[in-house]
């Protein structure tokens, strides 16, 4: 969940996937879900010599499953905050309190 | 209509309903059609699809009609955008002729790959496979 999390945070920020099959693809990330499906705006690719389908495409959905990395700027990235909600186990904190709660 | 759908994105697809669409698949295969339908696991339903087979800067269209696609097999979805469809530099050609076209370049690429093979294997390394085995 925690990377659902970033993930969230990272929207309408440009970013790169790349996908298994080498692809690159790189646009505004528009939304994104619990399997890390990908919602991308405004999309370009890179040599798009050897991917001539993508040409007339504008934006895309990206199944999670096929990512192989994503690229964003080190900027839009908070990596203490990262850190910090890495060592607390934010989510598991929050099932637990959850638990008192009910 | 998002909060309706508890799967975000796959509710996002929401605006892609009754648009032409470019579907990629797992075995690299182009899938073009009207989107209709889909679901969490990102099942879709298409109509009046084809397949649309490259070679280089060259395509051809096979008809298929109604496809139902198992989401597994989806790499991922792009809407067409119709007026940019227009202007790209691709050139159609027949089925036949593309698929000659292609079934050349693969005898070429496997050829290749065996003579590869064979050379890797002289120096103790095992086969990895080729393109598309990747996922």
């Amino acid at each position: 969940m925690l990377f659902f999390s970033f993930f969230k945070t990272l929207t309408d920020q440009v970013i790169t996937v790349e996908l298994k099959n080498d692809l690159c693809i790189t646009g505004t990330l528009k939304s994104v879900d619990q399997f890390l499906n990908i919602r991308l705006d405004g999309i370009t690719v890179e040599d798009p010599e050897r991917h001539p389908h993508m040409m007339a495409v504008k934006n895309c959905f990206i199944r999670g499953s096929v990512v192989r990395y994503v690229r964003m700027g080190a900027r839009s990235v908070d990596t203490t905050l990262l850190e910090d909600a890495t060592r607390r186990g934010e989510f598991m904190v929050r099932v637990l309190k959850g638990l008192r709660v009910d | 209509m998002e909060a309706l759908i508890p799967f975000t994105t796959s509710g996002s697809l929401v605006d892609l309903v009754d648009k032409k669409v470019l579907v990629i698949l797992r075995d690299g295969r182009k899938i073009i059609g009207v989107f209709r339908s889909y679901d969490q696991f990102a099942n879709f339903l298409m109509e009046s699809v084809v397949e649309r087979l490259y070679h280089k800067m060259e395509y051809a269209d096979r008809d298929i009609g109604i496809l139902l696609v198992r989401g597994e097999n989806v790499v991922a979805v792009g809407e067409i955008d119709l007026i940019a469809e227009d202007l790209i530099p691709l050139r159609e050609i027949s089925v036949e002729n593309i698929m000659t076209r292609i079934t050349e370049d693969n005898t070429k690429r496997d050829k290749d790959q065996i003579i590869k093979e064979n050379v890797l294997r002289e120096y103790g390394f095992v086969s990895e496979g080729r393109e598309g085995d990747a996922y």
